[in-house]
């Protein structure tokens, strides 16, 4: 007969544990701020498609207070999603030669990083080009 | 020259499973010298201090993979680990966490063994050679591909680190789907569409989500979040083509 008795510890509270958990579920808890924004861009199309003064009123809401604080909330979220992201991207990338040598994990996230740079800049730009 | 002798407070879980019904914390007051490991801290209390402290250890030069446990609650070999860091504050030493606790530091390693002989963790030959054939020959770049996948000591740390395997311990976990990625990414093997079924399997890659923290505890820079979800992309292309492609492995 064994004497064994094996004990398993609770997982209760796990993400509480370590710090490097805390920011793995804040990154994933961005995906929620990535959602809602893509809610508030959906509603745009729906007003749009119930005619100019719905549209115009859905554009008057967007420029409140309480719409204007949400969107910089938003904002600073997509920051750390954009980060927390690409800093990951290393891990989920096979290994690459350039010029036979290894591309380096700082080089993966650093060009994604520029990458996302670059795409919000032209969005900007483009968008500012739009509203003279 | 003699160091004037200074004490550190080590707090060990201990869990006797004959008279604990669930792990209890107890101090020692352990004297020590800057060049004193974790591992030398906690055999100082079971030669001099109390000979029923349990834990594993062998090389003490971070190559067996024995000495892992939790310090100050992240995983660690005890042996890499100096006591002179946790001083003048005191430290805690528990089992490694997400495995079951066989006895004080020492935990129940037999899922993890059994999950590594499941996916074959030795060069299976695309075409067998004769002595006469010579050796398989490989270059630096094919070389690499599999080289630090290879460094894996089997030490469980990223297993302590990985909260998807504490939370279903049915997934495969790190160290074990890191070395079937090091056996599969080898040019010189062949056994790659077996060991895939597993891979691709929902204990496989897909119970990864990414954390990371496994890499980040590897004290041999094995790396197997990147082994893990360079994975996932063939897994999901290998998913959607399976009835298309004949003989497509996995399920």
């Amino acid at each position: 007969m064994s004497n064994r008795r094996p004990y398993v510890r609770s997982m209760d509270g796990w993400w509480k544990r370590d710090v490097y958990f805390i920011r793995y579920m804040a990154r994933e808890v961005t995906a929620l701020f990535v959602a809602a924004y893509a809610v508030v861009l959906l509603v745009g199309v729906l007003r749009l498609s119930q005619g100019q003064a719905a549209y115009e009123a859905w554009l008057q809401a967007l420029k409140s207070t309480p719409s204007l604080v949400f969107h910089l909330i938003l904002l600073a979220t997509f920051v750390y999603h954009t980060w927390s992201w690409f800093n990951i991207m290393p891990k989920t990338m096979p290994i690459m030669f350039v010029g036979g040598k290894r591309v380096q994990p700082g080089t993966i996230t650093g060009t994604g990083l520029a990458a996302a740079v670059v795409a919000c800049l032209a969005v900007f730009f483009i968008v500012r080009g739009m509203h003279p | 020259m003699a160091d004037a002798e200074k004490i550190i407070e080590i707090e060990v879980l201990r869990y006797r499973p004959e008279q604990d019904k669930e792990p209890v914390w107890q101090t020692y007051k352990v004297p020590f010298t800057d060049d004193m490991s974790v591992l030398q801290g906690v055999q100082y209390i079971k030669d001099y201090l109390d000979g029923t402290v349990s834990f594993r250890w062998s090389c003490r030069m971070a190559i067996c993979g024995s000495c892992g446990m939790m310090i100050d609650g992240k995983p660690k070999l005890s042996c890499k680990t100096f006591l002179r860091e946790y001083y003048p504050g005191k430290l805690r030493v528990e089992a490694l966490a997400h495995l079951p606790i066989e006895r004080d530091l020492i935990v129940d390693a037999g899922d993890f063994v059994k999950k590594l002989e499941s996916i074959k963790p030795y060069i299976i030959p695309k075409e067998p050679r004769t002595l006469e054939q010579g050796e398989y020959r490989q270059t630096p770049e094919q070389r690499e591909k599999y080289e630090q996948y290879s460094s894996c000591i089997n030490c469980m740390l990223c297993y302590a680190a990985c909260p998807q395997y504490g939370l279903n311990p049915k997934f495969t976990g790190p160290g074990v789907l890191a070395l079937l990625h090091r056996y599969n990414a080898d040019s010189r093997d062949g056994g790659s569409a077996e060991r895939l079924e597993l891979g691709y399997a929902d204990e496989g890659f897909w119970g990864c989500t990414a954390v990371g923290y496994c890499s980040e505890v590897c004290p041999k820079g094995v790396d197997p979040a990147n082994a893990i979800n360079q994975n996932k992309m063939n897994s999901a292309i290998n998913y959607f083509t399976r009835f298309v492609t004949p003989g497509g492995a996995g399920k």
